[in-house]
């Protein structure tokens, strides 16, 4: 398995997670519950996947053999896939994919705040202008989650019952990573120390107004998007993802 | 062979000076965004800037979204429509830094994009009127002030859609980032 650079799999991290989580987005296509809610997350979708390539672009300067944007995200095998385990779960009912949605803008929304001020002026450029976008993503799926916790009974239990679904895989969005820390001695991102903290205190100021209870902090399993181990639900999610690309290698029109 | 080749004189590169450059931002002003055809790519403020170099143009643009699918397009139109006019293989790259904001939409490019039926961007991005909360958006059709949103996102990632309580009728709101 190739483990490349410190570097170049923070930027896998961050592209693969926007890429999975844009490809959950698009199965809703012409099945969300309402045409403003599938403009909505096709808009997300298409930001995201804007991010990623910008992501990937500069993962594929530094892998440096031919390498570019398109091939990593069409030709490369689940275990080297380096997005969060929560983005690839599978979508549910509306619940589960705001549940997704708002855990992970969160995430970003703190992470690319922090990144603003990378020493590495790319990540910077890249992350001030995410940001932009993800301020604007997380606007919206925390009001989701409190419309539908503090909405109907059958709302609010169908949000604690995707919070159940999904809160286990945000273990990987609370603990401390050497190759980061790495990173940040060397000047080439800041601390991401508070990240973990700064993620929580926004799943309990929307929560709380959500009335919604946060559960017990996460454990760490064997599963991990830093190794590759990925839950099943990647595998097919790329198996359609990359047909085109691999039934008809370099396809294009 | 290409549009601008035939009517040029400057297939090998020449030294270019002010008239060339002010001819390049008169061509720019022609070059619509192809989502709303009313307003320019000057109007919209993504040319970040115009210079010569190696002997040929060069225009420097910005995305206005991370994802948009305009943005391709747009730097194919500019390079046609200035070698339409005459720039022999003018040079198009993208800049992401500093990031785009709706604040470098021109007055120009407001009153387009109202007469359009669009209502433009209110307040600045400074004021991170992004967290806080929905802008008083006034309907571009009537004017009125009564007006309520209705999804978060509009037709394409750069609007929102909103309805007039006055004339009832809904609108397209270009977001402030």
């Amino acid at each position: 398995m190739t483990k490349y650079d410190d570097l170049t799999e923070f930027l896998l991290r961050l592209g693969d997670s926007a890429l999975v989580h844009a490809q959950r987005l698009c199965e809703w296509t012409g099945r969300a519950p309402a045409l403003e809610e599938e403009m909505g997350m096709m808009n997300v979708g298409l930001d995201l996947v804007g991010q990623a390539r910008n992501w990937y672009e500069y993962a594929a300067e530094r892998i440096g053999d031919g390498t570019d944007a398109d091939t990593l995200a069409f030709r490369r095998d689940e275990r080297a896939f380096r997005n969060l385990l929560l983005v690839e779960q599978p979508n549910g009912d509306f619940a589960v994919t705001m549940t997704k949605q708002f855990f992970y803008d969160a995430w970003q929304y703190h992470l690319l705040t922090a990144l603003q001020h990378s020493g590495d002026e790319r990540i910077a450029a890249i992350a001030t202008k995410s940001l932009k976008e993800v301020t604007y993503h997380l606007r919206r799926s925390s009001q989701w989650i409190e419309r539908l916790g503090d909405g109907t009974d059958e709302s609010h239990q169908r949000m604690e019952k995707a919070i159940d679904t999904v809160w286990r895989f945000t273990f990987e969005m609370v603990e401390a990573n050497d190759s980061e820390s790495a990173l940040a001695s060397s000047g080439v991102i800041p601390s991401l120390a508070d990240l973990p903290e700064q993620w929580l205190a926004t799943v309990n100021d929307v929560f709380r107004n959500a009335t919604l209870t946060v559960p017990d902090a996460p454990s760490t399993f064997y599963l991990s998007a830093r190794t590759g181990m990925h839950t099943e639900h990647l595998g097919i999610l790329l198996a359609e993802m990359q047909f085109l690309q691999r039934a008809y290698p370099d396809a294009s029109w | 062979m290409r549009a601008g080749e035939l009517i040029t004189t400057d297939l090998q590169g020449r030294s270019g000076d002010e008239t060339d450059i002010q001819r390049a931002y008169s061509v720019l002003e022609e070059v619509m965004d192809p989502e709303v055809p009313v307003v320019s790519v000057m109007d919209l403020g993504i040319v970040r800037d115009v210079d010569w170099a190696d002997g040929h143009l060069h225009v420097v643009v910005t995305p206005t979204y991370s994802g948009c699918p305009a943005t391709e397009y747009i730097e194919t139109a500019i390079r046609e429509a200035l070698q339409g006019a005459g720039f022999a293989f003018p040079k198009v790259s993208q800049r992401l830094d500093p990031a785009w904001t709706t604040d470098w939409i021109t007055g120009q490019g407001r009153e387009r994009l109202k007469a359009y039926g669009i209502a433009p961007p209110v307040g600045s991005s400074d004021k991170r009127s992004l967290v806080s909360g929905v802008a008083q958006v006034t309907c571009p059709h009537c004017g009125g002030d009564e007006t309520e949103q209705l999804s978060e996102f509009g037709s394409t990632a750069c609007k929102a859609l909103y309805r007039c309580k006055s004339c009832l009728e809904p609108f397209d709101y270009f977001k402030c980032i």
